[in-house]
């Protein structure tokens, strides 16, 4: 019988043999998928199995992480000024996932990143605990303060830019919420995100990046840009051939100006920056045609995503349109829309003399022991219009502060430029318009800032809303608060 | 041919026919009888496996103190008390050894203790996973006593059976207990936490699994009634389209009895038992026929067996859809009866990837409710690696593979039915539950043996070494000679 048992041992080694292949496919092989497998609840019970790394404002850090020591979850985050901050740092759930930094940069701030690699293997062999590093952001915290406060219970958002360099100072989107309320995994934070994703005032969306506007009258800026550019006009003072009514090429639709009492016919290209003429800038936006306008827009950053790196909606010029709309979408209604960050960078872009920064948040990532891991290296995103129509459109802007729509925006000792957008929107323009105001404040020295405000259903009534009246003062703010006057 | 002839030479004869093809093997053969043993100045390895128990102590011990670090930052209470009984238990057992069994095989009661060790350091592990255990119960205590007791049952094994030959009297009573074990679940209410399978007795708080005994109690009697007949089956057949038919009243009584078994299995949904019992019967048919057409013919009838069993049983097709597609039940709408339990214990073996999470420190109790009896593997999958999978195999093969050499060496045509028998039955069951908790083969709900929480598993696999190793006693016992060479060429002559 000896014949057939060592064929049985060798039938039974086989089976162990299977065993063994099975396993070193499923443990080595596949081990990484099956690790990462979005089924497999080990990667958020590692997340929060250790101190989270911090989001740092000014040097504070604006997150915490507590130990809570939960059965599955040792530790809990939590924010400082949650609702101040929830456009910058987003959240991060132990039931719901994270979103913006809290997201993007989560191999930093859990410690999984691979540049983290060395350091937590040393750690391990020391026997130190592991925690993640932090982000330093480019937020100034008092001009966040200060445009958070500006918007107060209005719906609306702030985004404020550094010309030079393209930081973001401020990333405001109201309301807001504060994440803490459903960083964790029990059933008052599983009521708090129901809640807040059925709340119809969105305070979840980051009206900053994500949401576009149509940009109103604060569009007439690429308008005009795009006709110094391809050379309809050389200078500001120019006299433009505008009626008042303008009909709307190819159609018997007259464009009307906002009052009867500005003096828009025939104005000059200040005059109806200063007045906010529709006529005047729907009619060189038709001249210009459709595929001049769409080329300055986008080399403003229009019909492109801007990463932060936080994304940013793509903000659109249309590509389409008759002349009739193109006309419309010169002035920053029909097809035309913008979310808050890409108004800024057009304010930014004139600022700062024709150069256009790439638009970041994040200034450095670093280890728990400090250690810089990477440094944002700033970079041109595109030059939209040369330093000669960054000078005129400076000096419009200007003007539209010194003479027009936008005196709430002066502030003594600093050169302010801005412009000012009273939105139409809805079916037929039912809605109530969005106010919009989009400027730069310069100071003596040099040192510049860029802000973007958009409030949207300011008021109760239409009269009540004007970029000027609602959004301007908000600007004002945030500018003195970057330049501290 | 009378069953005469065949009782006690048959062994010696087949040796004697097996090595006609091969010189060497019949030289030794002239020599001793026997070409795989040479009992004859044979150090009894019992220092051996002093030492290798003392390692199958400590080990389980760090492993221990190493889980308690890992948790509490602090070595467990009950280290030292459970060390100090590990050790004396597994002490005693040795001694006995030394006293009823000193030439058995010196690697078995090690590798048995070192996986019981190891198995009841990952209970404990996970009954401190406490809340976040479905319906969790503290297991390690019980489990420990279980052990105790299996190393008991081990111990009166060792004492009291004296030669392993004695159950070949009891071959038809024990195919009548077997059968009653097996059936005596049929006639408890399944709980619906059972997954389907009625393969409990419970009485009160108190359960016990009898198909566990009854795959020892079942090889009893196909091993003593395969000696009695295998010439019978292997010579006195009828040739058939190639395969060699034995005829029915030889055959009969067997088929009937096996049959029955794989009936009453699969009305319990035991279906892991089914093909444990299944492969059982073929390769101890095989073995004692030594005739390969009884592979080609148990091949294909598992695989009838297969296609009518899952085509008319929904239970079994929840688990070949579970096992087709593990992540299936992580759907929004899962199909009806899905488990988790298959992708959770990929995912738990994924995490610990090559070299594990270390001792206490994964998530194995992901794998919910199962995670200590039957996905005990992913919990060790998850926390030691592939390295410590590995380890685990290996020490299966050890054993297993020692049981067969056991057979290899065994003097008795019945001893050597009786090792191949229960020898494989461990390897089948190591395959059919390791190979359900990797993703292998279709999830069947066994228990891995020695490591897993469950009493009855854990004494009847001690019982099992237990007479593995006595019969490994008897064929490498010096004192009894093999037969002599006359009377060998004699038999062989009959």
């Amino acid at each position: 019988m000896n014949k057939p048992i060592r064929r049985v041992s060798i039938f039974c080694l086989v089976l162990i043999l299977a065993l063994m292949v099975r396993t070193n496919w499923v443990q080595g092989v596949q081990a990484e998928a099956w690790a990462t497998n979005k089924n497999n609840k080990r990667q958020v019970y590692d997340r929060y199995a250790h101190p989270r790394g911090n989001i740092i404002v000014d040097g504070q850090p604006v997150t915490q992480s507590a130990f809570v020591n939960g059965l599955r979850y040792k530790y809990k985050r939590s924010w400082v000024d949650g609702p101040m901050y929830a456009p910058v740092t987003g959240y991060s759930s132990q039931a719901f996932g994270a979103s913006q930094l809290e997201q993007l940069e989560d191999g930093i701030l859990s410690g999984s990143d691979d540049r983290l690699f060395f350091r937590n293997t040393l750690d391990m062999l020391t026997g130190e605990p592991k925690k993640g590093g932090d982000v330093v952001t480019t937020i100034n915290a008092k001009a966040q303060k200060a445009a958070f406060e500006g918007l107060g219970n209005k719906k609306g958002a702030v985004v404020a830019l550094d010309p030079r360099t393209g930081a973001i100072l401020s990333l405001v989107s109201t309301p807001s919420y504060d994440p803490g309320v459903f960083a964790g995994n029990e059933p008052a934070d599983s009521k708090a995100w129901t809640d807040l994703n059925a709340d119809p005032n969105k305070p979840m969306l980051n009206r900053a990046l994500r949401e576009t506007y149509p940009p109103g009258s604060t569009f007439k800026l690429v308008t005009a840009a795009a006709a110094f550019e391809n050379g309809l006009y050389q200078n500001i003072d120019d006299t433009t051939d505008t009626p008042d009514p303008y009909i709307l090429p190819g159609t018997k639709t007259e464009l009307k100006n906002e009052s009867e009492f500005e003096k828009c016919a025939n104005a000059t290209l200040k005059s109806g920056m200063d007045q906010s003429c529709n006529t005047v800038y729907g009619k060189l936006g038709a001249d210009l045609g459709k595929d001049k306008m769409r080329a300055q827009a986008e080399k403003f950053g229009f019909n492109s995503t801007v990463d932060t790196p936080i994304r940013s909606e793509k903000s659109v010029f249309p590509t389409g349109s008759t002349p009739d709309g193109t006309a419309l979408d010169s002035i920053g209604q029909h097809d035309t829309r913008a979310t808050p960050l890409q108004m800024a960078m057009v304010s930014a872009a004139i600022a700062n003399n024709g150069s256009l920064m790439q638009p970041y948040l994040v200034q450095q990532e670093r280890s728990a022991s400090l250690t810089a891991i990477s440094q944002h290296s700033e970079k041109q995103f595109s030059q939209p219009i040369s330093p000669a129509t960054a000078a005129k459109l400076q000096e419009m802007m200007v003007s539209v502060v010194e003479n027009g729509t936008g005196k709430n925006a002066r502030i003594p000792g600093l050169t302010v430029g801005g412009k000012t957008g009273t939105a139409q929107h809805g079916e037929d323009n039912a809605g109530l318009p969005f106010a919009w105001f989009t400027s730069y404040a310069k100071t003596a020295d040099g040192r510049s800032v860029a802000v973007a405000v958009v409030v949207e259903d300011g008021s109760n009534n239409r009269d009540g809303i004007s970029g000027g009246r609602l959004a301007a003062p908000i600007a004002k703010s945030v500018m003195q608060a970057v330049l501290g006057k | 041919m009378s069953t005469f002839d065949l009782s006690s030479d048959a062994n010696n004869r087949s040796d004697g026919r097996q090595a006609g093809g091969v010189p060497a093997d019949r030289a030794s053969s002239r020599r001793r009888g026997n070409t795989t043993i040479s009992p004859q100045g044979t150090p009894n390895r019992r220092n051996t496996e002093l030492a290798l128990l003392a390692f199958a102590v400590v080990l389980p011990v760090l492993a221990y103190a190493n889980v308690g670090l890992a948790m509490d930052d602090k070595l467990p209470t009950g280290m030292l008390g459970y060390g100090l009984g590990m050790g004396a238990l597994a002490l005693i057992a040795h001694l006995l050894m030394r006293k009823f069994a000193p030439y058995a095989d010196p690697l078995m009661l090690p590798i048995a203790t070192l996986l019981n060790g190891l198995g009841l350091v990952m209970i404990w592990r996970l009954d401190k996973a406490g809340p976040l255990l479905h319906k969790n119960f503290a297991a390690a205590p019980n489990q420990l006593m279980w052990s105790g007791l299996g190393i008991a049952l081990f111990i009166v094994v060792m004492v009291f059976l004296k030669d392993h030959r004695v159950l070949q009297r009891y071959t038809y009573i024990s195919m009548a207990v077997a059968l009653v074990l097996l059936a005596a679940p049929a006639f408890f209410p399944a709980r619906k936490e059972d997954f389907g399978a009625k393969i409990w007795i419970r009485m009160g708080a108190f359960s016990i699994q009898p198909g566990e005994f009854a795959k020892i109690i079942l090889t009893v009697f196909f091993a003593g009634y395969l000696m009695v007949k295998r010439d019978a089956l292997a010579l006195a057949s009828r040739r058939f389209m190639g395969l060699y038919l034995p005829r029915g009243r030889d055959l009969g009584p067997i088929i009937v009895i096996w049959l029955l078994s794989l009936l009453i299995l699969v009305f319990e949904n035991d279906l892991g038992s089914s093909f444990l019992y299944f492969g059982l019967f073929v390769v101890m048919l095989y073995v004692a026929t030594e005739r390969t057409s009884w592979i080609i013919f148990g091949l294909l009838m598992s695989v009838g067996g297969a296609v009518a069993v899952a085509s008319t049983t929904s239970h079994v097709k929840t688990r070949i859809d579970a096992w087709l597609d593990p992540m299936a039940a992580f759907a929004p709408k899962p199909p009806d009866g899905a488990t988790e339990q298959i992708g959770q214990s990929l995912m738990a073996l994924g995490s610990g990837g090559v070299t594990g999470s270390g001792l206490g420190q994964g998530r194995s109790w992901l794998i919910d409710f199962a995670a200590k009896s039957d996905f005990i593997l992913g919990s060790f999958g998850e926390e030691l690696g592939l390295t410590g999978m590995m380890a685990i195999f290996m020490l299966y093969a050890l054993l297993i593979q020692r049981g067969l050499r056991t057979a290899i060496a065994a003097r008795d045509p019945f001893g050597k039915l009786f090792a191949v028998g229960l020898s494989s039955a461990m390897a089948l069951q190591v395959f059919v539950v390791a190979g359900g908790v990797t993703g292998l083969i279709p999830l069947t709900g066994m228990t891995m043996p020695f490591l897993a929480q469950g009493g009855s598993s854990v004494v009847a696999n001690w019982a099992l070494v237990a007479i593995l190793l006595k019969i490994s006693d008897s064929a490498r016992r010096p004192g009894v000679e093999p037969a002599p060479a006359t009377e060998l060429q004699g038999g062989a002559a009959a």
